[in-house]
């Protein structure tokens, strides 16, 4: 039996307004309504409600027998509430069905497994509880943003409470071997990896409509025997692509709909051949040998790797600068900080500071709203300016001799330690008099006291 | 395969873009094995006077020279060297043309060569020029403050006079004229050798005036368009105005772009800042042309918000005392410096001092000094109103009106330290691979296809 994994990327992020540096401190809001608008209404028009359609009736035709899986960002399922309430409801009709898995990702499509294992558990947390509240089913299985993957991530995932994880079946990580087994992470064999079979893939996601590749046009008969063809051993094929495949990268001319409903009641005719979801997959078989990914691989662009997102300078000033403020957005306790922290973290903002491209376009200005990735970068990095301007005012940031804690190095580093050591030893023999607090009540409450002017002032006349 | 160019100055008198252009240009055509006939006019010679000649009945100083392309190159594809070896016959014509640009640059280049101890304009000429030649009544007399007067026209038609003599001297295949000055010399050789004209549009009218165009000037660049088998343009922006305002058949009118000489690391002293603010620069005539207000503009929004940066406008225009003005107004005059007019060294200093450059031209045929202060490592925000936008990567661009933009960019510029890292990285290497032989190289195929249409 030879099983087919279709599993399909539906993300949308919210893009930003135009953000001059003088809007910093005056103006608080940073998105582009009417285009975030426009875009989602275009795509759910061309590409995510007809192939819905398509796809739910293809389930209730072919009950048991069709299988598909999806992984629904949480900024995109926000979009949707906001903007397409009817998706949200076609979703949900596929849910019901269950024959559909969702998967596990970063609420915000982000990169944060490359910057903070705290928050990289705290996103997947938070899509959790998202896909649990709108579908009333929990993933199973692990995705991470654009495939990314690496020995150390997966480890990361494995204490997240997963046992599989998809990622790219990159050329430079595999060698010789072959996609459409099952492996494991090399650190921790709990963890079972599942491969994007990128050739198959990218025949339908990039190849599909090309009049100049030398398969088009691509019936479903013939990629049906491809699949077919495959060595006998191997029993599934893992098909990952984008949803936006389906009449957008794909235009509805080309004939991808009908190509995929014959491809179907092709593959259900077919005695050998059956659907599969990435967590029946992981129970059916057994992995058959360590996977040993060291660097992050990725499913973008030739390279398969992180060069598109943290590539160039640009983008790792704006990545650093993102991630250094983390601690300060959980002390803040601010949900529209908190909210706003989490669109900040799209990784297509980063996509858009890529000058990889600056020959060839074409993939990188789909639905890019800027002109050059220098334009890109200043208005993200004005955006986030405020973003941490309002952060700081939120957490009064706690400061010795005006420089903020974080900031600290060198001899003021030593002289702010030796201070609040100073400090805690006053504070810890009052304790064996005084009544006994909540510690972590206490901390939060006392430390901006700790720091004022004064206390240390007079700490200072002490010494 | 020899060509007849009529262009503008030479090392060591370069004092403009067109003669930095023309230079350029021939020395990638030496290297691309084209011969040259180099002629330019010149009213003033500090240099050997021994090989002048006299050439037709109006009797017109010639100076011939021959000057030696040796050097080494190196090759795009690789690391092999090439050489560029060959000899240029050139030839300096007694005219009072030259290089327009504006009349405030004129004057300027006037005052300088007499207050700089050098012989008087008038005496340079007069060494020169035999007494009994006629030209030399019509010296001094030129008004240029104002319109190009009838006089200029006189010298351009006396120079279109030698030019046809020049032409039955010498043996070329075909023609290759530079701005509209030459125009008339180029049509003037085609029509005695019946070898094909090519038309070298650097700037036209328009750019120079904007809509209140000299109809005189119009009319030339025009007949010299359409005498011409072949109209290069330095960008499509100057391609789109030689095929709508002048009506010429856009089947014959192509795009070749200016590259630049490279780069020599000609501060000898490094040149240490004294300010600890960003400097932000914009240089260039202080003309409607050039966008200055623009620039103050942008300049005040982001002295508004920020303390750690200067602005400097260094040059001369005829909207100086304007903007000195508008500077006060604006209340910016603490950090917003003037230098009045820059030469050489000043420039490759002004350069050298600054972490921004700004060129916010209203309309600009090519635009090379971005391209100089690229080559200094300096990040460069320019207009989209510009020909060089057209190839540039590695540049903000914006549209000269946009203030908020061009004040968002410096301010971007100034603040977040890896937008100018990634300026440094990759700006010098953008404006080091734009070479002059290959823009050569893509002149000559046009030559060939002039020469042979069938193939």
């Amino acid at each position: 039996m030879k099983n087919i994994c279709f599993y399909f990327q539906v993300h949308q992020p919210f893009r930003l307004k135009r953000y001059r540096f003088f809007d910093m401190g005056n103006d608080h809001y940073y998105y582009d309504d009417y285009l975030n608008k426009h875009i989602l209404k275009k795509v759910a028009n061309r590409s995510y409600l007809p192939t819905n359609e398509m796809i739910y009736s293809l389930l209730k035709e072919y009950e048991g027998q069709f299988k598909v899986t999806f992984s629904l960002t949480g900024i995109f399922l926000e979009q949707l509430e906001l903007y397409a309430p009817d998706l949200i409801k076609s979703f949900k009709k596929l849910a019901e069905t269950e024959n559909v898995e969702f998967l596990s990702e970063t609420y915000s499509h982000s990169l944060v497994s490359q910057a903070s294992p705290e928050e990289f558990s705290d996103q997947v947390n938070l899509h959790k509880h998202k896909i649990e509240s709108l579908f009333g089913v929990t993933p199973k299985v692990f995705r991470n943003t654009e495939l990314v993957y690496s020995d150390q991530i997966g480890e990361q995932v494995v204490k997240m409470g997963y046992d599989t994880m998809l990622a790219e079946g990159a050329k430079h990580v595999l060698g010789w071997k072959s996609p459409n087994y099952l492996y494991y992470n090399v650190l921790n064999p709990k963890l079972k990896v599942l491969l994007r079979n990128y050739k198959l893939s990218d025949d339908i996601a990039f190849r599909f409509s090309n009049k100049s590749w030398s398969e088009w046009p691509l019936k479903a008969e013939k990629y049906q025997q491809w699949l077919k063809n495959t060595p006998k051993g191997e029993e599934f094929i893992n098909l990952f692509m984008d949803y936006e495949t389906f009449g957008e990268h794909q235009p509805v001319e080309s004939g991808i709909h009908p190509f995929f409903e014959n491809l179907v009641k092709l593959v259900i005719k077919d005695e050998n051949m059956g659907f599969a979801t990435p967590s029946e997959i992981s129970a059916m078989h057994q992995p058959v040998a360590p996977l040993s990914v060291p660097y992050p691989s990725s499913w973008a662009d030739e390279e398969r790797d992180l060069s598109a997102w943290l590539g160039n300078e640009m983008q790792k000033e704006a990545f650093k600068k993102l991630y250094s403020v983390r601690n300060l957005v959980i002390h803040a306790q601010d949900s529209d900080l908190a909210k706003d922290y989490a669109y900040l973290q799209a990784s297509d903002h980063f996509y858009y500071m890529s000058t990889k491209f600056f020959a060839d376009q074409s993939v990188h200005n789909y639905f890019n709203p800027y002109n050059s990735p220098y334009d890109a970068f200043i208005n993200y990095m004005n955006v986030l300016s405020d973003f941490i301007i309002r952060l700081e005012k939120s957490t009064k940031r706690i400061r010795f001799q005006g420089t903020p804690l974080e900031e600290l190095s060198g001899e003021t580093l030593e002289a702010a330690i030796h201070s609040y050591e100073g400090i805690l030893k006053e504070l810890k023999k009052r304790r064996v008099t005084g009544k006994k607090t909540d510690s972590a009540a206490a901390s939060r409450t006392n430390l901006p006291k700790l720091a004022s002017k004064s206390t240390l002032k007079s700490k200072k006349e002490k010494n | 395969m020899r060509v007849l160019m009529f262009g503008w100055e030479f090392p060591p008198h370069i004092s403009g873009g067109l003669g930095t252009a023309c230079y350029g240009l021939t020395r990638g055509l030496a290297f691309r094995d084209v011969d040259v006939v180099f002629v330019v006019p010149k009213a003033y010679g500090d240099e050997d006077q021994s090989n002048v000649e006299l050439v037709g009945a109006s009797q017109v100083p010639v100076k011939k020279r021959t000057i030696q392309f040796s050097e080494e190159v190196e090759s795009h594809q690789g690391n092999r060297k090439d050489r560029i070896d060959k000899e240029l016959l050139y030839l300096e014509i007694g005219s009072r043309m030259v290089p327009y640009l504006s009349p405030e640059e004129f004057e300027h280049f006037i005052r300088e060569r007499i207050s700089g101890g050098d012989l008087k304009w008038t005496d340079a000429f007069e060494r020169v020029v035999p007494k009994k030649a006629t030209v030399s009544e019509t010296m001094g007399t030129i008004d240029f403050t104002g319109k190009y007067g009838p006089d200029l026209m006189q010298e351009v038609s006396n120079y279109a006079l030698i030019a046809s003599e020049i032409a039955i001297e010498h043996d070329f295949d075909l023609i290759h004229a530079h701005d509209w000055l030459t125009y008339p010399a180029g049509i003037a050789a085609k029509n005695v050798s019946g070898k094909p004209l090519v038309v070298h549009v650097h700037a036209t009218e328009f750019d120079r005036t904007g809509e209140n165009y000299n109809t005189i000037v119009y009319d030339i660049e025009r007949s010299g368009m359409e005498a011409a088998d072949l109209v290069i343009t330095v960008s499509n922006l100057t391609r789109n105005i030689v095929v709508n305002r002048y009506g010429i058949d856009p089947a014959k009118v192509v795009t070749v772009y200016n590259a630049v000489e490279k780069g020599e690391d000609k501060l000898s002293d490094p040149i240490r800042k004294s300010v600890d603010e960003k400097v932000v620069t914009f240089l260039g005539r202080i003309t409607y042309q050039k966008g200055p207000e623009y620039f103050m503009e942008a300049a005040a929004k982001v002295l508004k918000h920020t303390d750690n940066v200067r602005f400097v406008m260094a040059g001369s225009g005829d909207l100086l005392r304007k903007m000195i003005r508008y500077a006060a107004r604006l209340g910016i005059t603490e950090k917003f410096h003037f230098t009045d007019f820059l030469r050489g060294p000043e420039v490759d200093r002004m350069f050298a001092l600054s972490d921004v450059y700004v060129m916010p031209s209203v309309s600009e045929p090519f635009g090379i000094s971005p391209l100089e202060a690229m080559r200094s490592n300096v990040p460069v925000i320019i207009s989209k109103q510009s020909g060089v936008s057209e190839i540039l990567n590695h540049a903000i661009k914006i549209d000269f009106w946009d203030v908020d933009a061009m004040a968002d960019a410096i301010y971007g510029l100034v603040n977040y330290e890896s937008l100018s890292s990634m300026f440094r990285e990759f700006g010098r290497e953008e404006v080091e691979n734009l070479k002059w032989e290959n823009a050569a190289l893509q002149i000559k195929n046009h030559y060939l296809k002039i020469l042979n249409p069938s193939t």
